[in-house]
């Protein structure tokens, strides 16, 4: 409650600090002062301590799984607003106005992790996209961006159609939006209500870009502005996936039988989709919405599985995801060339940033050490405890294989073969908050423990 | 405690080691860590018996059920003194090789060293599974970095296959600690899943060894990397991580999985010894002298494999005084063929000759490691064979009715051994010498040492092995008694 209402508010202090303001330095400063703020109110309601007293009872829980994904998720925004608030200056003369869209973005984040009736996961879900449009937009003078802001619109409001007749159809069924009314024996799996599971199922589906309904990702990304695909990709993303595990762990858990196959079918088409394709990219950054993809599949586990293990897992991964993907994302800003061959030699001109490219791409690809194994062990155990769809989790596991083949491509041209500069130099501030991404995401692949220590406060 | 310290040691040491920007220092330091290291090892295996000094347990992922937990039994204790002794003999044995920032390639190596002393010693099966990627992750970049012309492409593909191995493990991890619920090795080995799903759960752990070892036909990389690696990091691929895979067999795979080996183990031995011949007959083929012992060790590895599918006494002895004697020999081989490399610019045995004229010192140890190779009496090398060899002949007929056909089809192989090893001696040591061996020296002090190391560790180890073997004394006993079939097979069939 705490975030919800203060990330509204400080949503509309951003949008007159553009007025009040006129040089970007102190808007970004009360962007990052706000933004703290908004993660110790966050702190501060997961201690018991409530700023609005609401009776929200019928829409919304913020129980305390709601609350710690909310952390991450505002935690996340905080350190990629200290990384690359320098780009986001660079893309238009309205920087008041991101920061303010971001900050609405965060309100529908924590709409959609704590929803309890249909309509306010429906309102969550597009306070989130609707933003979202506009800064993909945002490079106004830019073809692409445009294109991908129309694709994307165009798309979202095709699958928000898609949601609401969903909606509707299972009010048609249940008589009531509640999810703690409804009855989901098995008596009532009225054909009613079964093809409305199925439409939400693809509507979320559509938003956290699982295949077959991906086809927007790589294009929107690609166009977008990339310190705004970075955002979406990540933290935006997981936000989706919480709301998709409560809709599915929560409200149709006992309808299980019905939709676990399609989810595994998605899993599988998802892995596969996002892997082979992104292996056969040019730019490094439609690799990454390719891999993002790819991702997604893993995340797709947490819905599928629906035990504690999932849940769990769905938390470490995000925060080891959303880490990873808005490190590598800050140092793509710094390229001047998105292809592989312009990595060439990054590690002789640029040893920090390959640094934390190189840590990142270990996290994407899970390998021990980094915060990224410990989310693909999660979500792997999550899966084998179900007991079921074994060839399933072997599948995954071969498509990890088959991502490490695009993500050690830019290791291997960042650190075996040579090349010209062709990147910015990072400041000495962004350099550091790379490095403590970096701890962050060891700290987190090592002492799991205390991470998850924080969970059964 | 010296648990604890055989892996802190090069862990700690060799992160130190990338900030030492001067060669020399650098060297200087990692050989001190790495002799720092041998003498814990050494100080470990001299009281491999006195099990609360080689044992540490500490708590990690108390949520997971999987602590940090070590301990050295015979053969871990082994293995840690094989992975000590080689790093100091590496080092000095490539101390005259120019690296480019040889500071990052040193500590690069000291972390390889932590991660395979982590995986000698890890007794969770969690634990064991970082510490098998640790071993890896270093070496991929050291052999893409510092190897030869088509580096970056072998190395890759020499990573993607073990990662996918690995991560097929790390299912077959999970999947026991589904029903476990504790990454222990003690839980693992009472885990008793049924027969059919030990069945699949075998594949899973196996490929991931297989790899590693290599066995026919998960091999592919092997010659491959062995040969664009620079030749420290094929010591440690072949001298001491196919190691990696052998005890994976043993400790992970024969006593957790008993029926399943036993059901799967003639068709594992199959392809072992169809690996032995294929692996010696290509390598009769080869010019490259690395080339040439990369596809011997294929040969050898492959006979520990059938030796451990025998499940008798004599044959598990044999594979693992051989783990320690193959270790030893293949070392001695990649430092002669290193200081040859170095001396004539060539590792091609067709540009070679004559070398016993103008380097008789070196010759004589050349021949000494290559008879261990081809395992002649009194050398280290001929007691493992030997009791591989009298392990699988005499297999008890109800584990594997093939004991005779697999040890005549695996004798095979030693003979090529021989034709092969003998062939690469005549090529370069003997013969006349050409307008390109003519100028070669002998080898120098300290070649002489690390040499002489090598051999009288052969010729001891091959006339009085009476201390390794009573080492594994226990260790071996233990893993019979966990993976007696024909003990719990008897109950099922009253």
């Amino acid at each position: 409650m705490n975030a919800l209402v203060l990330s509204a508010i400080l949503g509309v202090v951003m949008m007159f600090s553009g007025v009040v303001f006129q040089k970007n330095a102190p808007i970004k400063t009360t962007g990052i002062i706000a933004m703290i703020l908004l993660f110790l109110a966050n702190c501060m309601e997961m201690r018991g301590i409530r700023f609005f007293k609401f009776d929200v009872s019928g829409f919304m829980a913020f129980d305390s799984y709601a609350l710690f994904f909310n952390g991450i998720a505002i935690f996340a925004t905080l350190i990629y607003l200290l990384i690359t608030s320098s780009q986001m200056e660079k893309v238009g003369k309205n920087f008041a106005d991101y920061l303010a869209l971001i900050f609405f973005i965060i309100a529908g984040i924590t709409i959609t992790t704590s929803f309890k009736s249909l309509l306010t996961l429906f309102l969550g879900i597009e306070i989130i996209s609707i933003p979202l449009y506009i800064l993909t937009g945002a490079d106004k003078k830019n073809l692409k961006s445009n294109e991908a802001a129309l694709k994307y619109f165009l798309m979202g409001s095709f699958s928000t159609g898609i949601m609401l007749m969903g909606i509707a159809l299972i009010y048609g069924s249940q008589g009531t939006f509640t999810i703690d009314k409804m009855n989901f024996t098995v008596a009532a799996k009225s054909t009613l209500h079964i093809a409305g599971m199925l439409f939400l199922l693809f509507a979320m589906s559509f938003k956290a870009s699982v295949a077959p309904f991906h086809f927007w990702t790589p294009d929107v990304y690609d166009g977008a502005p990339t310190v705004f695909t970075s955002f979406m990709a990540t933290i935006v993303k997981a936000a989706v996936f919480v709301g998709f595990v409560r809709l599915f762990g929560g409200a149709f858990g006992k309808l299980e039988d019905t939709w676990s196959i399609w989810v595994a079918i998605m899993i599988a088409a998802t892995l596969f989709v996002g892997n082979i394709t992104a292996v056969f990219q040019q730019s490094v950054k439609r690799m990454l919405s390719y891999s993002s993809i790819a991702q997604a599949g893993f995340l797709l586990f947490g819905v599928y599985a629906m035990n504690d293990a999932a849940r769990e897992g769905l938390l470490i991964y995000s925060a080891a995801y959303c880490l990873a993907t808005i490190g590598i994302f800050a140092v793509l800003s710094k390229m001047t060339d998105y292809s592989f061959e312009g990595f060439n030699g990054l590690a002789k001109h640029q040893p920090v940033l390959a640094f934390t490219t190189t840590i990142c791409l270990l996290s994407l690809a899970g390998i021990p050490l980094t915060a990224g194994f410990l989310g693909k062990f999660y979500m792997l155990k999550a899966a084998i405890m179900t007991g079921q769809h074994l060839w399933l989790v072997i599948f995954a596991v071969v498509m990890a294989a088959v991502s490490v083949y695009y993500y050690f491509r830019v290791i291997q041209a960042m650190y075996f073969k040579e090349g010209p500069v062709q990147s910015v130099a990072a400041s000495s501030f962004e350099k550091y908050t790379l490095i403590a991404v970096c701890v962050l995401i060891i700290l987190l692949g090592i002492f799991p423990g205390t991470f998850l220590g924080w969970l059964y406060f | 405690m010296i648990a604890l310290l055989l892996i802190l040691v090069p862990l700690l040491s060799g992160i130190i080691t990338f900030f030492i920007k001067k060669e020399e220092g650098a060297r200087t330091w990692s050989l001190l860590s790495a002799i720092a290291t041998f003498i814990i090892a050494i100080i470990g295996f001299t009281c491999y018996s006195n099990t609360a000094a080689l044992s540490f347990k500490a708590h990690w992922m108390g949520i997971l059920n999987s602590s940090f937990s070590l301990s050295a039994d015979g053969m871990g204790a082994m293995l840690c003194m094989l992975t000590g002794i080689s790093f100091p003999l590496i080092f000095v044995s490539t101390w005259n090789t120019v690296y480019k920032k040889a500071h990052n390639f040193l500590g690069l190596m000291l972390l390889a060293q932590a991660g395979l002393m982590g995986v000698f010693l890890a007794m969770d099966a969690l634990l064991f599974y970082f510490f098998w990627e640790l071993a890896l992750i270093p070496v991929y970049f050291i052999c893409s970095q510092w190897g030869g012309e088509k580096r970056i492409k072998i190395t890759f593909k020499f990573f993607i296959y073990t990662f996918i191995g690995s991560l097929l493990m790390l299912v077959g991890i999970l999947y026991i600690y589904s029903k476990t619920n504790s990454f222990d090795i003690t839980a693992f080995y009472n885990s008793n899943l049924p027969l059919k799903e030990q069945m699949w759960v075998f594949w899973l752990f196996f490929l991931a060894f297989a790899i590693k070892m290599p066995i026919f036909p998960f091999h592919t990389w092997q010659p491959d990397a062995y040969e664009q690696s620079p030749t420290a990091a094929t010591m440690v691929l072949s001298g001491i991580m196919v190691k990696m895979g052998v005890l994976g067999l043993l400790r992970w795979l024969l006593p957790v999985l008993p029926l399943a080996s036993f059901s799967w183990g003639d068709t594992v031995s199959t392809m072992a010894v169809i690996g032995i011949v294929y692996a010696s007959l290509i390598a009769f083929q080869q010019d490259d002298m690395k080339r040439l012992v990369a596809y011997s060790s294929i040969a050898h590895i492959g006979l520990m494999c059938v030796a451990v599918f025998a499940e008798n006494k004599s044959a598990l002895q044999g594979t693992m005084i051989q783990m320690f004697s193959h270790g030893i020999n293949i070392l001695g081989m990649w430092i002669i063929v290193e200081i040859i490399e170095r001396k004539f610019g060539t590792r091609k045995m067709s540009e070679l000759g004559g070398i016993a004229k103008t380097a008789p010192v070196l010759t004589i140890f050349f021949f000494i490691i290559a008879f261990a190779n081809i395992a002649l009496p009194l050398t280290n090398a001929f007691i493992g064979e030997f009791l591989m060899f009298n392990g699988i002949l005499g297999v008890n007929p109800q584990i594997s009715k093939y004991g005779i056909p697999l040890a005549v089809t695996a004798g095979l192989g030693i003979i090529l051994g021989a034709v092969y090893t003998l062939k690469m001696a005549r090529k370069v040591f003997l013969g006349e010498t050409n307008s390109l061996t003519e100028q070669g020296t002998d080898i120098v002090f300290h070649e002489k040492a690390i040499l002489g190391i090598i051999a009288v560790t052969i010729i001891v180890a091959g006339v009085y092995p009476q201390p390794l073997l009573h080492s594994f004394e226990d260790i071996t006993n233990s893993i019979l008694h966990k993976s007696d079939v024909l003990h719990l097979l008897k109950p099922a069939k009253h």
